[in-house]
């Protein structure tokens, strides 16, 4: 019987090591698997690269991974903002590394992790700074930026509604990253509001199919907050 | 001259957006032009955090964290809107689907290149989001701005002194004064406000200005 349903979210992430790389869900805090990044932060892993297309909102999930000073480098879109305070500091004391992506070129590399592709051209970016010293190619007349995978060792991502098989639905605009990132992820673990019994999701409307799936966390609802 | 106000400027974007169009409006500025939007016009709202058929704000008390726009505020789903994951949001961008995207300006050059997600000052935390992804996918990109910084320096510029943002990009740009035409040929003057002429704003840019 196939059954990825872990007890604890300690259970969960107990295999993530030092100097590990790790993708995060969550577009601020909407999809931020919050009680996975506690017990990550409670297993003391540091020297961690972390994927997210933030760098932390107010004191919660990646923030308080930079908090503990657990990251080494963030590969991110959008890292300052009003509430990116452990971040800023953190930066400016030259404390982690940033390598900043357009936020579709991070969505792009991810899936294509995913989707076993080898790279991938993008017109986004090209002529900018962000391009520097990559290769690039006209094709059809458009100007493309080649740009690398982006994988990972681990994911971590939120979801409404999970079985023991892993198929999950997501909350809104809580999905964002998710169905991504359980593709590129070599193991994906999952907090979900709810486990459910097989067979209790529609087929039709399952967003991410459980083979992209390794752990299933049942964590009761906590309504996301606001923050950033 | 009477410049227009930024509510005004958004009115104006407001009038050029077609029924059906599917638009995605930047953070700041943009999001004002929604506001303006008459009723009787289908139009499809995209965040770029994953949702088409955006609605208002909800009232206070109701907001729900997990459905929020780019700018994360709370927002609201209107009836046939939808979510989607974030590879899926820029697909619809740089895969063409999107009409029209609105976006602010740090300067914009006469031949359409945009620049809005850094000032490069020595200190200032980069942070780029969607910006580049927004300015090269939508079909139209409508830049809205002043067209002056407070110290008076034209936004409208021969070519940008700020980091880019994306090459050759922005067909038109809705300032205070003006609304502009831009392009390989350079800028063109589609309209201004009431008592600007077209050498008025030659003065103030310094540029070669089509009338």
């Amino acid at each position: 019987m196939i059954d990825k349903q872990v007890a604890t979210a300690a259970d969960a992430v107990a295999d993530i090591q030092d100097g590990s790389t790790v993708m995060i869900g969550g577009f601020g805090t909407a999809g931020m698997p919050d009680q996975l990044i506690e017990a990550l932060i409670a297993r003391g892993a540091g020297n961690l690269t972390i994927i997210n297309n933030n760098a932390g909102n107010g004191e919660a999930g990646v923030a308080a991974l930079i908090r503990e000073g657990r990251v080494k480098k963030i590969i991110c879109s959008f890292p300052r903002q009003s509430d990116s305070h452990h971040f800023d500091a953190r930066y400016r004391a030259d404390e982690i590394e940033l390598e900043l992506v357009p936020q579709g070129n991070l969505a792009a590399r991810i899936q294509a992790a995913g989707a076993g592709l080898g790279a991938i051209f993008t017109p986004t970016g090209y002529g900018t700074s962000l391009a520097e010293g990559k290769e690039t190619r006209e094709i059809d007349g458009v100007n493309y930026v080649l740009e690398y995978p982006i994988r990972a060792e681990f994911g971590l991502i939120k979801a409404y509604r999970g079985d023991r098989w892993g198929n999950l639905v997501y909350r809104k605009t809580a999905r964002n990253f998710g169905p991504i990132i359980a593709m590129a992820a070599r193991t994906t673990i999952v907090q979900v509001d709810e486990v459910v019994p097989l067979g209790s999701l529609d087929p039709e409307t399952v967003v991410t199919p459980g083979i992209f799936v390794q752990r299933v966390v049942g964590i009761p609802a906590a309504t996301t907050n606001k923050r950033g | 001259m009477m410049r227009l106000n930024r509510e005004e400027m958004a009115r104006r974007v407001a009038q050029d957006i077609p029924e059906g169009a599917y638009v995605n409006l930047g953070i700041g500025l943009p999001t004002k032009v929604a506001n303006y939007l008459p009723v009787d016009r289908e139009v499809l709202l995209q965040s770029e955090n994953g949702l088409l058929g955006m609605g208002p704000a909800p009232a206070p008390g109701d907001e729900d964290w997990d459905l929020i726009n780019a700018g994360k505020q709370a927002v609201t789903l209107l009836t046939g809107g939808c979510y989607f994951h974030h590879a899926d949001s820029f697909a619809m961008m740089r895969g063409g689907h999107l009409d029209i995207c609105v976006l602010g300006a740090f300067q914009v050059a006469v031949n359409g290149d945009l620049a809005n997600w850094h000032t490069g000052e020595p200190g200032a935390i980069p942070a780029v989001g969607g910006a580049m992804d927004l300015a090269i996918g939508a079909k139209k990109t409508l830049v809205m701005m002043e067209l002056l910084t407070r110290d008076g320096r034209s936004k409208l510029v021969e070519r940008c002194s700020y980091p880019l943002t994306g090459l050759g990009c922005t067909s038109r740009v809705y300032t205070d004064m003006a609304v502009f035409d831009l392009g390989s040929a350079g800028a063109r003057v589609v309209e201004t406000v009431e008592g600007c002429s077209v050498d008025d704003l030659r003065n103030l840019t310094g540029l070669v200005l089509e009338g």
